[in-house]
């Protein structure tokens, strides 16, 4: 316990000393909110769907979670041979204890950052359901993190092209493909299938079902999905960190 | 201490290291000498159980890296030829976080923690991030922190490399004290010849993935009857220039002297 609390600290204690970088962060979701949030607002209204910040906020909360995880793992690339992971797989310790605590304090740094634009959201206008749907809202934001940040940490990346590679290939899909910035009802069959095979899609559903109360598949279905590709993740992840080589 | 037999690694269709056989005795200073692209890195690696040999016998302390890698992850210290300390925390954080991974007692981990910070001269700064210290702090503070567990061997891959001759010969006066009063192995790899001959009471030259020589310094230059061991040594390995390729780890490398990292 004491080396899954340990890294985990690590994590946390680099964030709050990286007020730069906190801040640097948040511009893109604020972006979206600002630019999509109140351009996109009267097209949405005139569809007789209402108010889209109260429709997409959650989804700028979901989408600062998965770029968040997936950076703080993503940043493995780097200390696999100029950083600090070579000291950890030479420990005498398991390597599933370094996995998890690294995932877990990804995982925080996460939520941390989407409570920042939580109340970000707060100020812009959007108006959740009540102080007790915010409250369960946070566990399913809990429960992203932690699905992305062991996504990120197990996915073991080795040269430095990962990284564009993972951008282009898997953040950005994973968030476009989320229903964050549209109704997952009416969609094209292809689109359909696609937004139903991504995870955050049920995040993001799952966050708007707490928050709002508008859940297309039904908050039960959300938190049961999520639950299962993270056992996934995090299993696949803990037995590609055993087999890391230097 | 160390027994390597018969040791093979093969990338691909490269084979680094080439059915290489030596020994180590426990508290010996050990040098592994050859040019870029020998192998001395990738033994390392394989010694401290993180890469698999594709055949051969390791041994360490008796036990065996690939099948008992806890149990021999706990009695060596490496220093990496790249570096592997957390900039972002300051070097007291470094040594704390090495002690609850090597499950050291924290009185124990306190206590010898400040010891070596000021051996190595570094208490002054142990609540800096380490971020801004000098390479030749950063070098210092790695080895400080792969002896914290009092471990009976030590790695040391390049440990010197790219430090001025003051802070190379502090560190080597640090280490060889160590090496007396703690009987800790010591297990190095360098490029330059005048610290292997100062410090190693023995030493190997390996190129190709060979062993081309062991020996002590004067034996070596006995050997090839040249008067210096950078001499010896050309004479072992050619005057061919090496390591001609540029990988992705040279590329990653020269980013980091970039971003100062």
């Amino acid at each position: 316990m004491s080396v899954i609390y340990i890294l985990w600290l690590r994590e946390v204690k680099k964030y709050l000393r990286s007020k730069a970088q906190i801040v640097a962060s948040l511009g893109t979701p604020l972006m979206y909110l600002a630019v999509l949030g109140f351009g996109l607002g009267p097209v949405f209204r005139r569809a007789g769907e209402g108010s889209y910040l109260q429709f997409m906020a959650p989804g700028v909360i979901g989408m600062t979670v998965l770029f968040t995880a997936m950076f703080s793992g993503i940043a493995m690339l780097w200390d696999r041979q100029f950083g600090f992971l070579k000291e950890t797989l030479v420990a005498p310790v398991p390597r599933v204890q370094i996995m998890i605590g690294r995932t877990l304090g990804g995982a925080t740094v996460a939520v941390l950052q989407g409570t920042i634009i939580f109340a970000v959201t707060l100020v812009a206008g959007f108006r959740p359901a009540s102080v007790l749907a915010v409250l369960v809202a946070f566990l399913v934001i809990a429960l992203i993190a932690v699905v992305f940040s062991a996504l990120a940490t197990g996915s073991s990346l080795k040269e430095m092209q990962g990284f564009q590679m993972v951008m282009n290939f898997l953040v950005m899909p994973l968030w476009f493909l989320s229903g964050a910035l549209y109704p997952l009802q009416g969609l094209p069959a292809v689109l359909a299938v696609l937004t139903r095979v991504d995870p955050l899609t049920y995040g993001i559903d799952g966050v708007r079902g707490t928050m709002i109360g508008a859940s297309h598949f039904g908050v039960a279905l959300d938190v049961g999905v999520l639950l299962c590709v993270g056992v996934l993740f995090v299993t696949a992840g803990a037995w590609r960190f055993s087999k890391i080589e230097v | 201490m160390i027994r390597v037999q018969h040791l093979v690694r093969t990338f691909g269709t490269v084979t680094a290291v080439n059915d290489v056989t030596f020994d180590v005795s426990k508290g010996e200073t050990f040098a592994f000498l050859g040019p870029n692209g020998a192998g001395k890195t990738t033994t390392i690696k394989m010694l401290t159980t993180v890469l698999r040999p594709t055949s051969g016998t390791l041994e360490l302390d008796g036990l065996n890296p690939v099948t008992e890698s806890t149990e021999v992850r706990k009695r060596f210290g490496v220093v990496f030829q790249d570096p592997s300390l957390d900039s972002e925390l300051t070097a007291w954080e470094n040594i704390d976080i090495h002690g609850v991974l090597y499950h050291v007692p924290r009185p124990v981990r306190h206590e010898r923690g400040e010891n070596l910070l000021k051996l190595f001269e570094l208490w002054d700064r142990r609540n800096d991030l380490v971020k801004t210290f000098s390479g030749g702090m950063r070098r210092r503070l790695e080895i400080a922190r792969g002896l914290l567990h009092t471990p009976k061997v030590l790695f040391l891959d390049e440990p010197t490399q790219g430090l001025d001759p003051q802070s190379r010969n502090q560190m080597w006066t640090i280490v060889k004290n160590l090496n007396a009063t703690e009987h800790v192995t010591v297990f190095l790899t360098t490029h330059y010849m005048d610290e292997a001959d100062r410090v190693a009471d023995r030493i190997a030259i390996i190129d190709h993935g060979k062993i081309v020589a062991t020996g002590s310094s004067a034996e070596l230059k006995q050997q090839t009857g040249a008067d210096t061991l950078e001499a010896a040594f050309l004479k072992l390995t050619g005057t061919t220039i090496r390591d001609e390729t540029f990988s992705a780890e040279d590329r990653m490398r020269q980013v980091s002297r970039v971003w100062r990292r």
